[in-house]
């Protein structure tokens, strides 16, 4: 640290509790991530806590309003076959931020689990975690997801969608967190305990994790937002949650084939869509932020040539002893 | 550059100020300083971390971040600096004013070449075509001890070592014939043999250019060899200013007595307990009343808590901002100190049994040539066939410079499996023949200590975790965790009610007295440390050396410890092995070795550790 | 050197074939290629039906219908669609189309996010560096086929405005025959204007905001202070030594996100009706056909790899440090 920089962060951080306290003002002070939050949040509960108080449900059809604009009786308009655009987004609303969120934590605990072992363990373990990844990297997702989800119908295909996306959602950031944990291996408190006889899953429990625990929320927070964009494109093409069921994706789809006429009918569902995935996105940079401020956090670009980096020293340092 | 006429000294700051956001509102890093430089004079202004050196010379050259907030004075030959923009200033950098910073490593941009780099300096003051920058690049590098410059000239900064790069960035301060040269500690991050060259170079542009030094440092050894005048700050202002000679043969501020004092000599018994200053330089958003030293200073009274002493003049060029200054005297200052620490009596063990004993051990690395493409070239023989031994209750010193190897043999030691060639005998076992079980009965007698306190202790632990961590380990109750860890803090000199904070709370000298406590948890008969106080500041590397000295009399413990700062090796170590390129060019008892050296490497070695003394 | 070569490309090989492997067999065990036939009506004669079967061997094992495939790529053949036309022949056309549509787009939007994503950077805290924020994260969000859809919308607006076709936005070129090499070029240009833009768009947003991150991060650094001590000004310092040096991380996740242009590029071309690789593996899936799935895949992966050898390359290039010696 400079001495600027020391002059200027200087003042140690408040005992214990004071840490995660210190992160969350951090938080608080970035406005937008708290529009975000707060908007994420009320987003959810509606969607969840909104269906039950309306009087159409999504799948009822109301034969005397087709295709109707919005009206105080249906206040999003109505379908082709008269169903309750409101309802629908709702539902859509729902099963998409079941989805993102889902996936978002599968991904990150597989994420996590492969990329701390690999980083820790290294030899043929990371080799072959490794190779795992760049093998799931290189099949095509979208194809074998589209393959396998139209084949499944309602809500099984939410579930189907769930697995898949985790599936081959959590490459890159486990490829960070090997990273993180390989250069956290070789910090000095990590010998430390290593010197002093700790067994290796006592030194990922107490000291890889807490180390990457922010990464990791970072990454999840942002996953939200990155499935739900990758459920929304499979919808879109047809692939994704299947009828009857509905996610904001799907409708999107349907509605936009009438976008330039009937408006109503995927205006609603996209503007949600956008939404929610800009809170995401910025959640996931307030919460980098307040975590560490000096940084910018891990991104993948940075991250591999951080890596590259960090080895071009390694090798510099050996030149330097010849 | 021709003398000059002005009657205005070269550089005149008055009562300058800086101050930063932080966490907690704003802090200030300088808080009403004053000093001035003449032409061809070097001004050495020394002070530990956190006295706001660096950030009052990058506000000269106006480079400091941009939330910072100046005030006051800065005038270069009577013009004033302070309130110009980014384009008037940066037609002074690099031409009237240059920089040379302290971390060699990254002062260069890598993607460019070494000889454009230096030519850019050229080219943006406009004086000259392409060509002929090139050409003067050349030259340039060649005056400061490049070899094969013009060749050299197209490398790449990764090319080229931590000195060398440094010899780059002089290059480019001295070629547009600067006024005025600022160095921002030029020479921590290098090898002391290394040091000396660039100390030499800085000493030729100095001659060469004519132009005024200011030498920032925290290293007394160096003001006293480079400097013509020092200026001691701390907290943030100038605590003292004197003619280099004066101010080591009769400091009068209390501070810089207590440095002087507490600073491990090559002159001098060996051994001998230091005189460390109390406590640790304030944090600067938490300031204490009146006189920021005083919480330290063995003669302070309570009308030093009352306002800021300022600086006032004792003799034609000293000034001191101490109170008490005209009635306490060098002699007495020194003997303050003294009283506040008590003598031990010094027992020296001689002949006793061999705690470590290493053989031949060899370690080679393989070379991988890009990251692109991993091949192997070649390898590096990082340890090449050492051997060594260290007896109970004596210390012996591995010292070298970097890419010795000093470092992979610790840790060769501390993996405790049979090494790739020779062999290595912990307390009579031979590591290759170590069961699991016996294994960890050998760690806890084997414990080690890193260099960099903050990176040793695991943030996220409160220190309670950190040091009942070995305890846990090796299955201790409860109850006896409980029981240990407090005595433990209270023999590396802490409190045990602090057990429950976390590391950021601490400073670099307590968290290393930690570190020590928690090598301590399991009783060991052997202690490694691996640069131990190397990152502390000086005022606390006193108190540390004095613990690890008082232990190893207390205990019986022996230590094996690495580190290139021979003044330390003094201070610590019985017996000592140098390293050069991964082999021991010599050994021996340490007093023979600093008496009468043998080896060519061990003399340059030892001639090259500046001294804190002003001979003439 | 060669050795280390060639155990890469070999990897590289392993992992493309298992990929290709994994599809096909996928593919074959969900796919009902005799779909069409069976829901026809009438429904044919089981014979026919047997003998379209026997035509795709269906009753073959996976694994041998595989490599028997694979027999026929080495030469050349990726197979036959179910309309009975050579896969080969139709992936060279639509992988042309794709191109067309793509190149102008992602090169123009690259570029311009770098160069907002710097200028965001060095203007931090500014109004300008908050606004490119603001809309960046907003483009970000929003799926490509709804900007697309938006694009179109007020493409419509200003055409009906303006009364006239400005904006062309159904295919690549016009149903009618145009004739006349200028006027070819003009509709072609009419017909890409938005889709270009909405790529633009896409790529300018997403690039800008990692291109600014690690340029906050460059601008940090130390050698920034040594340029601006030798003389340079603020601006001439960042650009010139900050923005190149930058430039490395971008390498990496430029290369990297040559895969993700392909399935960008599928939206795109269902909603401006380009008959490209994209809509073609689409309307593939839709259609039970097995080639023209499995070669899309297989191509799909060999441009991963060829990403993965590229941002090697081009690290090299902008980075010094990595060159092999």
């Amino acid at each position: 640290m400079t001495e600027t920089e020391l002059i200027a962060v200087g003042a140690p951080e408040a005992a214990a509790a004071g840490r995660r306290k210190l992160v969350w003002r951090r938080f608080l002070r970035n406005k937008p991530a708290v529009v975000g939050a707060v908007i994420l949040l009320l987003l959810l509960i509606a969607s969840f806590a909104l269906p039950p108080l309306l009087p159409w449900d999504y799948q009822e059809m109301d034969y005397k309003a087709l295709l109707k604009p919005p009206s105080p009786e249906h206040p999003f308009g109505t379908t082709q076959i008269g169903q309750d655009v409101l309802a629908q987004t709702m539902r859509g609303l729902q099963k998409s931020l079941v989805i993102g969120f889902c996936v978002a934590i599968f991904s990150s605990v597989i994420a996590s689990t492969a990329g701390a072992v690999a980083g820790l363990l290294g030899g043929w373990t990371d080799r072959a975690i490794m190779w795992l990844v760049d093998l799931l990297l290189v099949v095509p997702a979208f194809i074998i997801i589209a393959i396998f989800a139209p084949r499944t119908k309602g809500s099984g295909s939410i579930v189907i969608l769930i697995i898949l996306l985790s599936v081959f959602g959590w490459m890159i950031a486990a490829r960070i967190i090997r990273g993180l944990t390989m250069s956290l291996r070789d910090r000095e408190f990590v010998r430390a305990a290593r010197y002093m006889g700790a067994p290796t899953h006592k030194v990922i429990i107490s000291h890889i994790i807490p180390n990457i625990a922010s990464i990791l929320i970072i990454d999840t927070t942002l996953a939200v937002g990155a499935a739900i964009s990758a459920e929304t494109g499979l919808s879109f093409l047809g692939f994704g949650v299947q009828p009857p069921d509905v996610s904001l994706g799907s409708l999107i789809a349907t509605g936009t084939k009438s976008a330039l006429t009937y408006p109503w009918l995927f205006l609603f569902a996209g503007g949600l869509l956008v939404t929610i995935v800009l809170c995401a996105n910025l959640v996931g940079d307030g919460l980098r932020d307040a975590f560490d401020p000096g940084a910018r956090g891990a991104r993948k670009a940075r991250k591999d040539v951080a890596e590259k980096k960090d080895e071009a020293q390694v090798e510099l340092k050996k030149a330097e002893k010849r | 550059m021709t003398a000059s006429t002005s009657t205005a000294p070269l550089l005149e700051v008055t009562d300058l100020r800086v101050s930063f956001p932080g966490e907690e509102g704003r802090v200030d890093a300088v808080r009403g300083v004053n000093y001035t430089v003449a032409d061809g004079e070097v001004l050495a202004i020394v002070g530990e971390s956190g006295s706001g050196k660096s950030v009052s010379s990058l506000a000269v050259i106006g480079l400091l971040p941009e939330q910072a907030r100046v005030q006051g004075s800065i005038r270069l030959r009577g013009r004033e600096l302070l309130g110009l923009g980014d384009k008037q200033m940066s037609k002074l950098r690099g031409s009237a004013i240059s920089m040379v910073f302290q971390d060699p490593l990254s002062a260069l941009t890598p993607v460019y070449r070494v000889g454009d780099q230096v030519a850019e300096a050229l080219l943006a003051h406009g004086t000259m075509q392409r060509k002929e920058a090139a050409e003067r690049a050349i030259e340039l590098l060649e005056l400061v001890g490049i070899p094969d410059a013009r060749v050299r000239a197209r490398a790449f900064p990764h090319e080229f070592s931590g000195g060398m790069r440094q010899r780059v960035v002089i290059a480019m301060a001295i070629a547009n014939d600067p006024a005025l040269i600022i160095c921002d500690e030029p020479t921590t991050a290098l090898d002391v043999t290394v040091q000396r060259q660039i100390l030499d170079l800085l000493r030729k542009a100095r001659d060469i250019t004519g132009a005024g030094v200011i030498m920032i440092t925290h290293d007394m050894g160096i003001a006293a060899t480079i400097a013509d005048r020092v200026a001691v700050m701390y907290a943030g202002k100038v605590v003292e200013t004197a003619p280099v000679a004066e101010l080591f043969t009769a400091p009068r501020m209390p501070y810089t007595v207590g440095l002087l004092g507490s600073i491990p000599r090559m002159d001098g018994p060996p051994r001998r307990p230091l005189i460390p200053i109390v406590g640790a330089p304030p944090a600067m958003h938490d300031l204490p009343r009146g006189c920021s030293f005083a919480p330290r200073c063995p003669v302070s009274i309570d009308d030093c808590t009352a306002a800021e002493p300022p600086l006032e003049k004792v003799a034609p060029r000293h000034s001191v901002a101490c109170i008490r200054t005209a009635e306490i005297g060098t002699t007495q200052l020194f003997d303050a100190y003294r009283q506040e620490i008590a003598e031990p009596p010094q027992q020296d063990v001689t002949e006793s049994d061999v705690v470590l004993r290493v053989t031949d051990l060899v370690k080679t690395f393989p070379l991988t040539s890009g990251v692109v493409l991993r091949r192997k070239t070649g390898e590096v023989r990082a340890v090449d066939g050492i051997s060594f031994t260290v007896r109970a209750g004596r210390t012996l010193a591995l010292v070298g410079e970097s890419g010795s190897g000093k470092s992979t043999t610790l840790s060769q030691i501390m993996d405790l499996v049979r090494p790739q060639s020779g062999s290595i005998e912990v307390l009579g076992n031979d590591v290759a023949t170590l069961t699991k079980a016996r294994t960890r009965e050998i760690r806890r007698k084997m414990q080690i200590v890193f260099q960099d306190p903050s990176a040793s202790l695991d943030p996220r632990l409160p220190i309670f975790d950190a040091l009942a961590e070995p305890l846990r380990i090796d299955g201790r109750s409860r109850e006896e965790v409980n029981r240990r860890v407090p005595e433990l803090l209270r023999q590396v000199g802490l409190r045990p009610e602090h057990a429950d904070r976390y590391p950021a709370d601490f400073s670099g000298g307590q968290k290393q007295r930690i570190s020590i406590a928690r090598a301590l948890a399991l009783d060991p008969s052997l202690l490694v440390l691996d640069e131990p106080v190397s990152s502390l500041d000086v005022s606390i590397q006193a108190g540390v050396l004095n613990l690890l000295r008082d232990l190893q009399a207390e205990r019986g413990l022996s230590y094996l410890f690495v580190s290139h700062d021979l003044s330390v090796v003094r201070n610590l170590a019985h017996d000592i092995a140098v390293m050069l390129r991964g082999k021991i060019v010599e050994s021996g008892p340490a007093e023979q070795i600093f008496a009468d050296p043998r080896h060519e490497y061990t003399r340059s070695l030892i001639a090259a550790v500046p001294e804190p003394v002003v001979s003439g | 050197m060669t050795g280390f070569l060639l155990r890469r490309t070999l990897n590289y090989i392993v992992l493309l074939l298992l990929a290709s492997f994994l599809t096909f067999s996928l593919a074959s065990l969900t796919f009902n290629p005799l779909d069409s036939l069976e829901q026809r009506n009438p429904r044919p004669p089981q014979s026919v039906i047997d003998a379209k079967a026997e035509q795709l061997h269906l009753d073959e094992p996976i694994p041998q219908r595989y490599l028997s495939w694979l027999g026929g790529v080495v030469q050349g053949d990726f197979g036959t669609t179910l309309a009975g036309q050579p896969v080969s022949e139709e992936l060279g056309r639509r992988v042309a189309v794709s191109l067309r549509l793509l190149i102008l787009g992602s090169v123009i939007g690259t570029v311009l996010g770098v160069l907002i994503g710097a200028a965001s950077a060095i203007r931090q805290y500014k109004f300008s560096d908050y606004f490119a924020t603001v809309v960046s994260l907003l483009i970000i969000s929003t799926p490509i086929f709804l900007l697309a859809t938006l694009l179109k919308y007020g493409a419509l607006q200003i055409n009906t405005a303006t009364g006239t076709q400005v904006f062309l936005y159904t295919g690549e070129t016009s149903a009618t025959q145009v004739v006349g090499l200028w006027d070819q070029f003009v509709d072609r240009a009419q017909h890409l204007v938005l889709p270009t833009l909405a790529l633009v768009l896409g790529a300018a947003a997403g690039y800008s905001r990692y291109q600014r991150n690690a340029m906050l991060d460059v601008l940090q650094s130390d050698f920034i202070r040594t340029a601006r001590a030798k003389g340079l000004s603020r601006n001439r310092a960042l650009y010139k030594h900050g923005l190149r040096t930058a430039l490395i991380p971008m390498a990496t996740l430029f290369a990297y996100s040559l895969g993700g242009l392909i399935t960008g590029a599928t939206f795109v071309e269902k909603i401006f009706g380009w008959h490209g690789v994209g809509e073609w593996f689409v309307d593939g899936i839709n259609a039970q056909d097995l080639y023209i799935v499995v070669t899309v895949a297989t191509f799909a992966g060999l441009v991963v790899l060829v990403s993965g050898l590229l941002s090697d390359i081009v690290l090299a290039l902008l980075d010094p440090r990595v060159r092999v010696s």
